[in-house]
């Protein structure tokens, strides 16, 4: 991989490659901080975890790269947030392209109550994919990228939701593949899963890491340091407000914790 | 520790028990004693003739088609005015309205809108389409009449239906770039369609009862066929029994009964319709 080469060789990013960024970023819920002051670029063609103590915005953080946080009433941002440079939050912005671009996998498997096909079919459908052939081709290709086209090509006319739950969520991440997205953002897709499943999934993000900038929220500590490229450290701060402790190489972060904090959470001493 | 139960909390279990079991069986006894009634002295009034035919001698004689027709027509209306606007509010209401003060004084209007005395919305429509709109005494102005009653049962069982719908799947289809209304229209409406049609159903079935409204705003105690438009006026079973049973003086007791049974017949047909598209729905979901 080109990526790691780059990584292996400096301590922090490399700016160049930062497909994401945020820029002291402030998320509110209302009156409350749920993301105080957070500055952070996520490289390209990487696997960046997210992790940290429940409550510590790990989520919320996730939700600002693809605007689901726009669905919460009393949501607010402040600060920057990029894409390839350009701010996301600009009036400018339309967000259902935003989203084609930046797709998202959720913490339980939430297949359409459709066929495969359709599941996968959905999202090119809705951007104007009128044609079978196409079509087809489309459900093909993403299958095979979630490594679940061998265990479903016999059944694509079959409910989704007869699929054992690691299948589901292999579907929901074929389903956001359909769509062609540049990222794709992982909220603990894991943990509604048993270690044989979670499995499976940790290898698909590592094929998918090739050509896809990936960030995954996690609970499980083993799992981020497992799969992810860099990994960032997040806790919540005396207002109840997420902050970022430390963000480095998950190799790094792991075997040498700059901060305090982040060596007593990863030694099991809290969280 | 006393592990053994004592007499009297074994009394005051079974007292409960069988209260609440009595109870239970109070609340059915009601409607088989209506349906019996109304089968064991209406049937024999029922025939070809009765069903298909107009009536003469002031309803003495001849049949009730017109009647049967009319209700038919009456439900159709109703249900033609008030499923799109209830489900449209129903939409908007679950997925597009913030929570504000328009909101919530929309929400109380449908609250109270279905508390409104029958006759009240009867008066409504007398002013409103028979009078200002000048519909005249029609079978528009009655279709008009009982939509506005029926829309507080469309809306609320169309945002049910709506609101059942997990919000998994709204999400899932939103985070790929989906818009808002294609989810809609594409995901939640196919999901939520059965408790819509469920709750359209029934509105029909409560239209084909009513009797106050359509009084005032169109209905006929006796015409000699069908309505020709939607601006005639037309019978219907319920008024047509009302005027049978009240008004008209040697009227034979069977052919009341009649009435009663057909009209009893249509709503229940309809009330069990709706209670088939329910449960099939969800054998469908907790299949699929």
């Amino acid at each position: 991989m080109k990526m790691s080469s780059v990584l292996l060789n400096s301590k922090s990013v490399n700016q160049s490659n930062a497909k994401l960024k945020t820029e002291a970023v402030n998320l509110y819920y209302g009156s409350f901080q749920a993301l105080r002051n957070i500055s952070l670029e996520i490289s390209e063609r990487a696997i960046t975890s997210i992790i940290g103590p429940s409550g510590c915005g790990k989520s919320s953080f996730l939700r600002l790269f693809n605007r689901m946080n726009d669905l919460i009433t009393g949501a607010r941002v402040e600060g920057r947030v990029e894409i390839d440079a350009i701010s996301i939050y600009d009036k400018t912005i339309d967000v259902t392209e935003l989203r084609k671009r930046v797709g998202m996998v959720f913490q339980k498997p939430n297949p359409f109550p459709m066929s495969i096909f359709e599941n996968v079919a959905f999202g090119p459908r809705r951007h104007g994919k009128k044609n079978l052939g196409e079509l087809e081709d489309i459900v093909e290709r993403s299958l095979h990228q979630a490594a679940l086209w061998d265990e479903v090509n016999d059944k694509l006319s079959q409910s989704a939701l007869a699929l054992s739950g690691g299948q589901q969520q292999r579907l929901c991440i074929a389903r956001v593949l359909a769509v062609e997205p540049e990222v794709i953002l992982m909220d603990e897709p894991c943990s509604a899963l048993d270690p044989v499943a979670t499995l499976k999934i940790e290898e698909l993000m590592r094929s998918l890491a090739e050509n896809y900038t990936i960030v995954i929220v996690t609970h499980n500590m083993q799992q981020a340091a497992r799969v992810s490229d860099l990994a960032a450290f997040f806790m919540m701060e005396e207002d109840r407000a997420g902050a970022l402790v430390e963000y480095g190489l998950t190799s790094e972060l792991f075997t040498n914790p700059k901060d305090k904090r982040t060596e007593d959470y990863i030694t099991g001493r809290f969280g | 520790m006393a592990i053994r139960t004592t007499a009297s909390r074994q009394l005051s279990q079974r007292a409960a028990f069988g209260l609440l079991s009595v109870s239970a069986i109070l609340v059915v006894v009601p409607v088989i004693v209506i349906i019996l009634l109304f089968v064991i002295n209406g049937s024999g009034a029922i025939s070809w003739e009765f069903l298909t035919q107009d009536p003469s001698q002031a309803g003495k004689a001849g049949g009730i088609f017109p009647a049967i027709v009319g209700t038919f027509f009456l439900m159709l209306g109703t249900i033609v005015f008030a499923l799109p606007l209830g489900v449209m509010a129903g939409i908007y209401l679950t997925e597009y309205a913030k929570e504000n003060w328009l909101t919530r004084s929309i929400n109380l209007a449908i609250v109270n809108l279905a508390g409104v005395p029958s006759i009240v919305y009867g008066l409504f429509g007398l002013g409103v389409f028979v009078m200002l709109f000048n519909f005249g005494m029609s079978l528009l102005s009655a279709s008009l009449t009982l939509a506005c009653q029926a829309l507080a049962m469309t809306v609320t069982t169309s945002r049910e239906a709506i609101l059942s719908v997990p919000k998994e799947y709204r999400e899932g289809s939103l985070a790929i770039g989906v818009t808002r209304w294609q989810t809609i229209r594409h995901l939640v409406l196919p999901q939520a369609l059965p408790g819509i049609i469920t709750g359209a159903v029934l509105a029909m079935s409560r239209a084909a009862g009513e009797t106050a409204p359509i009084l005032i705003v169109g209905a006929a105690f006796l015409l000699p066929g069908l309505p020709q438009s939607p601006f005639d006026q037309f019978m219907a079973l319920p008024y047509h029994l009302y005027t049978v049973a009240a008004h008209v003086p040697g009227m034979p007791k069977s052919t009341i009964w009649g009435v009663a049974l057909v009209l009893l017949a249509v709503v229940l047909s309809f009330n069990i319709l709706a209670t088939i598209i329910r449960l099939k729905a969800r054998r469908r979901r907790l299949n699929a």
